[in-house]
């Protein structure tokens, strides 16, 4: 029934517009309006640029400064503070130049409207004006792409010596962390490895790979290098850590890389926010199917001491399933009853 | 010998069209090898893709606005896809923003803009009675054709359509264990992508062609309208960069299909391992974007070039810096192919590439804020008639530099960091490539529709329109940046999962109703359009007082175009408000010689050349109508 009587109002407010419509075409023929060059519509028309850049420009401000604090996120790494600062000179940079074109270009359709009086400037070209306005975008340009480009190698220059290595790989909906061990060195991995149990196929022929272990939360130490060895199993993926300004492809058959060092504990960044939910997340930013928004992981950052208390409180793989050794050669399954044996 | 061969041109034709030859419904309307009904063909099918596309982007913009909706009424629809409680199947979400994607990247804006115009205009503009091969043209409409048919199939298949993004990357692309889309649906979205490359090639060259070969006497290049220069470096960029796409796409089918490893290595995927070593999917990126990138420019420098001419027509004013828009076109047609790698900056290609090609990026913006200056000085001291083609004009330089100037950001790979796949790129690419190149395909629409079908489409719906998009395009993709800022990633179905994205609902609901009501303003523009082809008032010869070549045919202009000879052409297609002119406008078939009055001095050298080229062309005129009789 309701439905009808949509039907039915909607098909009244249809012939309306249609009856005003053709009732203002006619009287536009009456009139004559339609043989003029350029009608009444020609002064609205315009005053509506000059309506629509002021009530655009004053709602742009308004909402980005009363919503700063939301779309600005906390920044918890030390090449985020440098990222976030070139957005920031180039959001002034590009800002200035957004508002002066804009500006021409409403204010110039109502400065010139139509005046069959005037005759419009005959003034095909300027060379110097064609030099300026290639030179100064370009110099601005460059400016900006040199900040960047510095900041980018730095970003992406080999992680230092002492990095605490964390592997992050992703699968069809999750993420996995392995950590080295005490040796900080990742065991092999063979993707023909994989299994329920052995989620990141690691290889545990290697020695390397006795001690590593995975953990439900990636925690990382405050103010030191950290290394995330990215690794994807099925279909594209892709790390991206919002705080910490990182975002690196996880792509199946090639590792990929990002180091980066955290400057504020999740517990700091708590009282900072004055949010005791806040914590830090991982989300996936490539496509990868039916649960593609639903890989999270937390990160936690916490003090130095407290990421080697925690590091030293962690049991290897093969210490939680010692299943995962059954079948090792002889002298690696002794090693790995051993290290077994350690953690009990 | 030049003059000889051309009069002599013209005489065939006239040959031609005495003993003409009458087109029956099919030869008219469907297979036609008139460059004027291909070029409409495109339009109307353009139209209907971008609405398919229109409403594909309400259903997921419906979710992610309301997300608690219930959407059982889609169910007569959409069927399955809508899950038992109501709601939008997630994998469908993927396919609906996958399909929203290619439907109008290549079937609206490429061939819907680039199709329509460069069919319509490239004879009319430069005087040539049709393509350079009519049935080559047909072939480019009928390919496109059965690209969409495919295409549209693939919507209706048990397991939807491809749904691994516009892009498609393998693997996701190619195991259909890993989304249900990258079935059937893929294999459809890989052969109707083939039957379109196949289109947009024979549409290239012929475009290249036509426009090298079939301009009118007097026409060279430095006195082509920008449309047409638009058009051209937009058919040699197609032209180099369609048939890359095509090998990627054949790479991927082997590796789908033939057990190959181009793209695909070391996968575990539904509980085993697949035998595939070696390949890499970087490797897919570095193929497809060396498209991708250059499609940005297939779609948006027609509508530049169109934005040109509207703008100059009614400003009445020559385009300032002909040029140097020349120029700065061809800068960004050779730089486009230079720039592709900045969409993978996070790819994990090698970062010292990422450095390289952001310098190559960030010198393609300079050209294209050469064009943004031009625009602004061309409206400077103007005498402006707002035209709906002129006011959506005015829309596309807005969008313009609001997309571009964010497209610096991207651009730079230390802040591409952030901001990659997140919603400021959504906000980017639909303002600067999205919006800007739509509203160039409405201004072009808006002006020659007179010349399309003989009518007017009514002025003020065309300014009700123009503002409701206008307004409603700032509102949808605006807020974007700001949720694009605050980190929220592309192609998620929810942001809820997450607590730094577990806000905005408020946002996102508003650019879901702007949209809604953005796509509503459209009915208008449907209207207008089909209403004024067959009842709109008829159009005068020249409606906007215009100097080019195609405001000189009739009315409704037969195949062939000019019923007699093809005009000469004189002068440069910008001679607006000349000094002295007593018309604010002097047509290009205008000699230089007729109009003393209002000639450069170094146009006032010209004219004694002019003047014994005309003589000359006479005599050849006189010699062959007697060596008729």
């Amino acid at each position: 029934m309701y439905g009808f009587l949509i039907a039915v109002g909607v098909l009244l407010l249809m012939s309306i517009i249609w009856m005003v419509y053709r009732i203002q075409t006619l009287v536009s023929v009456v009139k004559g309006s339609d043989k003029k060059i350029a009608s009444g519509s020609n002064k609205i028309n315009a005053l509506m640029f000059v309506l629509f850049l002021v009530g655009a420009t004053i709602l742009m401000f308004w909402y980005s400064i009363k919503e700063f604090d939301n779309y600005q996120l906390p920044i918890a790494s030390e090449h985020g503070e440098v990222t976030d600062r070139l957005f920031w000179i180039t959001m002034a940079v590009t800002g200035v130049v957004f508002l002066i074109t804009h500006v021409l270009l409403f204010w110039f359709p109502y400065k010139y409207q139509y005046d069959e009086k005037r005759k419009a400037a005959f003034y095909p070209d300027n060379n110097k004006l064609e030099v300026i306005w290639t030179i100064v975008p370009a110099i601005a340009l460059t400016v900006l792409v040199i900040g960047g480009w510095k900041a980018w190698s730095d970003i992406t220059a080999p992680a230092p010596e002492n990095s605490h290595v964390v592997e992050i790989l992703g699968y069809q909906f999750a993420w996995e962390v392995r950590y080295p061990g005490m040796d900080n060195t990742l065991g092999e991995h063979d993707y023909r490895l994989t299994s329920a149990t052995n989620v990141s196929g690691v290889d545990f022929t290697d020695k390397n790979s006795l001690d590593d272990f995975t953990s439900p939360v990636v925690v990382i130490p405050k103010g030191e290098p950290v290394l995330f060895k990215i690794r994807a199993r099925d279909v594209l993926h892709s790390v991206f850590a919002p705080h910490m300004r990182l975002k690196m492809d996880a792509v199946p058959g090639m590792p990929t890389r990002f180091w980066f060092t955290a400057t504020k504990t999740t517990d700091e960044m708590r009282r900072e926010t004055g949010n005791d939910e806040f914590v830090y997340e991982i989300a996936c930013t490539e496509i990868c199917g039916r649960g593609h928004n639903a890989m999270r992981k937390e990160i936690r950052v916490v003090e130095p001491e407290e990421f080697r208390k925690w590091m030293a409180d962690q049991k290897p793989y093969i210490v939680n399933n010692p299943a995962l050794v059954s079948d090792l050669p002889e002298e690696l399954k002794e090693l790995a009853e051993i290290t077994i044996s350690e953690y009990k | 010998m030049a003059t000889a061969s051309v009069a002599s041109h013209s005489d065939a034709a006239h040959d031609h069209h005495d003993h003409e030859h009458h087109d029956n419904f099919i030869t008219k309307y469907i297979f036609s090898t008139d460059h004027k009904m291909i070029g409409k063909q495109f339009l109307v099918t353009g139209i209907f893709w971008a609405i398919i596309g229109g409403l594909l982007s309400l259903i997921f913009r419906l979710q992610l606005g309301f997300p608690d909706m219930d959407l059982e009424w889609l169910r007569p629809i959409l069927g399955g896809w809508i899950t038992p409680d109501g709601k939008l199947d997630p994998e469908f979400y993927l396919a609906l923003v996958t399909m929203h994607g290619t439907i109008m990247v290549f079937f609206v804006l490429t061939a819907g803009l680039s199709g329509t115009f460069s069919n319509f205009l490239i004879p009319l503009q430069i005087g040539a009675r049709d393509m350079a091969s009519g049935f080559m043209n047909m072939l480019s409409y009928w390919f496109f054709f059965v690209s969409g048919v495919i295409m549209f199939i693939s919507l209706f298949i048990e397991t939807g359509p491809a749904g691994g993004g516009w892009v498609v990357y393998p693997p996701l692309s190619a195991l259909e264990q890993a989304i249900p889309g990258s079935g059937l649906g893929m294999t459809l979205w890989l052969v109707s992508m083939t039957f379109f490359i196949a289109s947009s090639l024979l549409g290239g060259i012929n475009y290249i062609t036509t426009v090298i070969n079939l301009r009118t006497k007097g026409m060279s290049f430095s006195r082509l309208p920008l449309t047409i220069w638009a058009f051209f470096l937009t058919a040699v960029i197609g032209l180099l960069s369609f048939p890359v796409l095509f090998s990627a796409a054949l790479l991927l089918v082997f590796d789908r299909s033939f057990g190959t490893s181009f793209y695909l290595a070391d996968i575990y995927i539904g509980g085993e391992a697949l035998p595939n070593t070696g390949g890499s999917p970087v490797l897919y990126q570095h193929l497809f974007w060396f498209l991708g990138h250059p499609e940005v420019y297939i779609v948006l420098l027609p509508a530049l070039g169109i934005t040109s001419e509207v703008i100059a027509t009614n400003s009445r004013k020559p385009i300032f810096g002909y040029k140097a828009m020349i120029i700065s076109m061809l800068g960004i047609t050779i730089l486009s192919f230079v720039v592709w790698a900045h969409h993978m900056f996070v790819s994990g290609m090698n970062p010292f590439l990422g450095s390289i090609f952001m310098f190559l990026t960030l010198i393609i913006a300079i050209p294209s804020a050469v064009k943004v200056f031009n625009y602004l000085t061309t409206l400077w001291r103007g005498n402006l008639i707002f035209t709906p083609g002129m006011l959506f004009s005015i829309g596309l330089v807005s969008f313009f530099i609001s997309g571009g100037l964010t497209g610096i950001f991207l651009g730079n790979s230390a802040i591409d960091i952030q901001l990659h796949d997140t919603y400021f790129v959504v906000a980017h690419f639909h303002l600067v490539m999205g919006s800007a190149s739509f509203f160039g395909l409405m201004a072009g629409v808006y002006h020659w529709f007179p010349k399309m079908f003989g009518r007017m489409m009514d002025a003020r719906l065309g300014y009700i329109h123009f503002w409701a998009t206008f307004i409603g395009v700032y509102l949808v993709f605006f807020p974007m940046h700001y949720i694009g800022i605050a980190g929220f990633p592309r192609r998620y179905y929810s942001w809820t999962g997450f607590e730094f994205s577990n806000m905005y609902t408020d946002l996102n609901m508003f650019v879901s109703v702007a949209a809604i009501l953005t796509f509503g303003a459209q009915l208008i523009f449907l209207f207008n359009f089909f209403y004024s082809m067959y009842r709109g008032r008829v159009a005068s010869l020249n409606p906007w007082r215009s100097t080019t070549l195609e405001w000189t045919t009739p009315l409704h202009p037969q195949h062939g175009n000019w019923p007699g000879e093809i005009p000469a052409v004189y002068r440069w297609p910008y001679d607006y408000s000349k000094p002295g002119a007593a018309e604010d406008f002097i047509p290009q078939t205008v000699p230089l010689s007729a109009t003393p009055e209002s000639n450069l001095p170094h146009e006032q050298e010209l004219v004694k050349l002019e003047k014994e080229i005309i003589a000359e062309e006479e005599a050849v005129l006189v010699a062959n109508e007697s060596s008729k009789s």
